[in-house]
């Protein structure tokens, strides 16, 4: 094994940039199995900025940016791993020394996202502001897309990333181009069906089976579980890249770390999901599991009845209905760039 | 006379910035920045104590599973509760497999590589290439087994999901104890991976470390500073926690006393915040964001026992277990890194032998509407502490005390450096424009600035963060 692959100029230049983050995201990277990441820095991209595992330091870190930047123009992934502080506040997020001054996060952001040609957010931080952006969001952060208004960034959140969807979206941008993403932007591949819809315990849910305490082997949904409201593909990919286990088969709630009100939306973890209520129905949370077997049972699909029971996705769903159209015309034209 | 600033200062679990000033090709000052400022704190407060070991995981990627430890000790400690013996030995595992995770991707993939040649591609790209001492074939060997590293370091990883769901931030860690069942498939599957490291450890690791440490011997003499050690302890020997495998204890010029943390005060001098009249106990502290302060060059608080700077980490444990005191020096620190690991590789095993299978793994408890509670466990880098304080069962206030906060902390308010500035002072810099020696130094504590980014109370406006104890 060693680093003498093809020449970088073959291969896709990627600039991975750790803004507020607590690097989870790319130490979850790490444990990618097929391939390991020595594989993929050999074979697959020229990752020439790795703010964390990289080896040069100061000065010409910020060459290495600097001369992407201004030799491959709309031709380099950019990844984004963590949130950004804004206004007064930019100072709390400092990438390094630029001209003799502070470069923040802010600018750096804004300096590399112009001339990306692909931008991903790497988690729930650069996503959608994920728990530094909680409230009452002490730094003003926000996530990426806020910054790059006018650019497409592709949202693949977690908390951390599962390897294997931040893997797999570069590679769909290398081979295939942009993958088909949902209304938040995250990729349908990964991220497009419930938590709730592919759990082991939707059984125990629909008969009303219901874990007291953690470590127990039934449904989840008393403990606090947001598998119904929240979309990544946990259950039947499972964790890390040996796919091992997932929160809920660990006996633990899912606490929704995919999901755009993560976390402030998500707590408390341990406590479920509003009350339900249904037009002439309101039902306690204990009573969900009978009712959704009953919808089940008359032909409603568990997908419409999850969505009922979170009210905010039935808007969501609604809005997503209606624009989807719109949308994916709209990211064909201006997504569909190839290297 | 020349000041050398390196920012983006990286492998050192996000970025960082130091600066150090050589004369005569030697380091005369040094100071050190955190340059990230979250405020976790602040977002805990009025949160479920029971959400507080899952939240406080995202304060790092690396360390995840000893913040919810803290977190869940904390609770544990208000409620008056303790876990099963199942509940601790289970959570130990964890951590034990995030601290194998840690310390192998450290010194690989963080340290090893500041003292290899290494092809200039993709990441490699940049280095620096003076004073690369070993022969090529050497070179060639180490370059191999750092790339078994990766793949050694992910099986911990996957040993943490196996009894925690995921990883990092686990979810198998919780105030009464664990939530995955000792069944035999998981130990056995758990037991196989921990073999696997293990033999890394012992057979691959702790040789590779030897290399190092005969071929850069002179770096038993750099990187020197006081013995002044500090740890709270770490993986409790049973469920009652009368004991912990690594003791803890504060080392005050190389001799052991109890650890007292009435004496543990925060300053403030060099540090982006407005000053109180003197340093504060840290659950008394007040925080104002003040980035245009004079004199002040980080986000990080910094912490002093006693009025001294004090240095974690697995170093200072080895210390006060009294299984290594040859030296407090860069190459010190590493070699306590590589026999850590192997030491708890072997406690490991010990610890599946005594799991059992069809006995309790959790304390089901009431979470109490008024109480507080402490945390304090060792962490991969140092002491960590929560503090806890809950009114009408949501979290009143919280403190966390970082091992970063202690390594990398800036000056306090009687001039006295932080333990890695102490430490760079007297560095040998060869070559000015590739000051390599300087991350050697830092590296070797294990500096993390994601956990450095301290505990902090800002309000409404950036005139008057306001902030309370």
């Amino acid at each position: 094994m060693g680093l003498d692959g093809p020449e970088s100029k073959t291969k896709p230049v990627v600039l991975w940039l750790g803004t507020n983050t607590c690097a989870g995201d790319l130490l979850s990277f790490l444990n990618n199995n097929n391939p390991g990441y020595q594989t993929w820095v050999n074979d697959y991209v020229d990752l020439r900025y790795d703010y964390l595992l990289g080896v040069s330091q100061g000065p010409q870190n910020i060459e290495i940016l600097d001369s992407t930047l201004a030799d491959l123009p709309g031709r380099y992934i950019l990844i984004v791993e963590g949130t950004i502080p804004t206004n007064s506040y930019e100072f709390c997020s400092v990438i390094g020394i630029k001209n003799s001054e502070y470069w923040t996060a802010l600018q750096a952001v804004r300096e590399l996202g112009a001339k990306a040609g692909h931008i991903i957010a790497a988690g729930t931080c650069a996503a959608f502001g994920g728990p530094y952006a909680a409230a009452p969001n002490p730094t003003g952060s926000v996530p990426l897309q806020a910054i790059l208004r006018e650019r497409t960034v592709i949202n693949v959140p977690g908390c951390p990333i599962n390897p294997e969807w931040l893997m797999g979206t570069i590679n769909h941008l290398i081979l295939y181009g942009v993958p088909e993403l949902d209304s938040l932007n995250r990729p349908r591949l990964f991220y497009g069906q419930t938590i709730h819809d592919q759990c082991q315990r939707r059984a125990h849910f629909d008969n009303g089976v219901f874990a007291e305490n953690p470590g127990e082997p039934w449904c989840m949904y008393k403990l606090g579980c947001k598998g119904p409201t929240t979309y990544a593909d946990c259950p039947s990919r499972q964790w890390n890249t040996e796919h091992v286990s997932w929160p809920v088969k660990a006996n633990t709630p899912c606490i929704g770390c995919t999901s755009p009100e993560f976390p402030d939306g998500d707590m408390p973890f341990f406590e479920h999901l509003p009350d339900v209520e249904l037009p002439g129905i309101r039902m306690q949370a204990n009573q969900v599991g009978r009712w959704a077997g009953l919808f089940t049972a008359l032909g409603i699909g568990s997908h419409l009845a999850a969505n009922i029971v979170t009210g905010r996705l039935a808007g969501n769903y609604k809005r997503d209905l209606a624009s989807s159209r719109r949308k994916r015309l709209l990211k064909k034209k201006i997504l569909r760039k190839k290297f | 006379m020349k000041k050398i600033v390196l920012g983006p200062f990286t492998r050192a679990n996000n970025s960082c910035m130091v600066e150090v000033t050589v004369e005569n090709k030697k380091v005369i000052e040094a100071s050190c920045s955190g340059t990230f400022f979250r405020g976790f704190e602040l977002i805990l407060q009025g949160r479920d104590p029971r959400d507080a070991s899952y939240l406080t995981e995202r304060i790092c990627g690396i360390c995840s599973s000893v913040h919810g430890t803290a977190a869940s000790y904390a609770l544990e400690n208000a409620a008056g509760i303790r876990p099963p013996a199942n509940g601790n030995l289970l959570r130990n595992l964890i951590m034990g497999a995030d601290f194998l995770q840690n310390h192998i991707r450290h010194i690989y993939l963080f340290s090893f590589v500041d003292y290899l040649k290494l092809p200039q591609k993709g990441p490699f790209t940049g280095s620096y290439t003076v004073d690369k001492r070993f022969s090529q074939k050497t070179n060639d060997m180490l370059l191999e087994h750092l790339f078994q590293s990766i793949e050694i370091s992910r099986q911990a990883h996957e040993m943490v999901a196996l009894l925690g769901g995921k990883a990092p931030f686990p979810h198998g860690i919780l105030a009464g104890g664990s939530t995955v069942p000792p069944a035999a498939d998981v130990v056995m599957n758990f037991k196989s991976k921990l073999e696997k490291i293990n033999h890394f450890v012992r057979n691959i690791m702790l040789p590779d470390v030897d290399i190092l440490a005969e071929v850069y011997s002179d770096y038993y003499r750099i990187g020197h500073r006081r013995i002044n050690l500090l740890e709270y302890g770490l993986f409790p020997k049973d469920e009652k926690d009368t004991q912990r495998h690594f003791p803890g204890a504060a080392v005050i010029d190389g001799r052991l006393q109890a650890v007292d943390l009435g004496v543990i005060k925060e300053h403030l001098s060099h540090s982006w915040y407005s000053e109180e009249a003197e340093a504060q106990h840290p659950t008394l502290g007040q925080t104002i964001i003040n980035r245009a302060k004079e004199g002040a060059y980080s986000w990080i608080k910094a912490p002093r026992y006693n009025g001294l700077p004090m240095e974690g980490g697995p170093l200072a444990r080895l210390w006060i277990r009294g299984d290594y005191r040859a030296g407090i020096s860069t190459m010190d620190r590493i070699v306590a890194r590589a026999l850590e690991a192997k030491i708890i590789g072997d406690l490991m095993e010990s610890w599946l032998v005594r799991l059992e299978p069809d006995k309790p793994i959790l304390t089901p408890f009431e979470v109490p509407k008024q109480a507080e509670g402490i945390g304090l466990t060792g962490a991969m880098r140092g002491p960590l502490g929560h503090w806890l304080r809950m009114k009408n069962g949501r979290i009143a206030h919280y403190q966390i005390i970082t091992p970063t906060a202690w390594n990398f902390s800036p000056r306090d308010n009687t001039g006295q450096k932080g333990p890695v500035e102490e430490a760079l002072i007297g560095t040998p810099v060869e070559d000015e424009n590739q000051p390599i020696e300087i991350g050697r130094v830092i590296r070797a504590f294990d500096v993390c600035s994601s956990c450095s980014a301290h505990v902090i109370y800002p309000g409404s406006s950036t005139q008057n963060l306001t902030i309370l104890p």
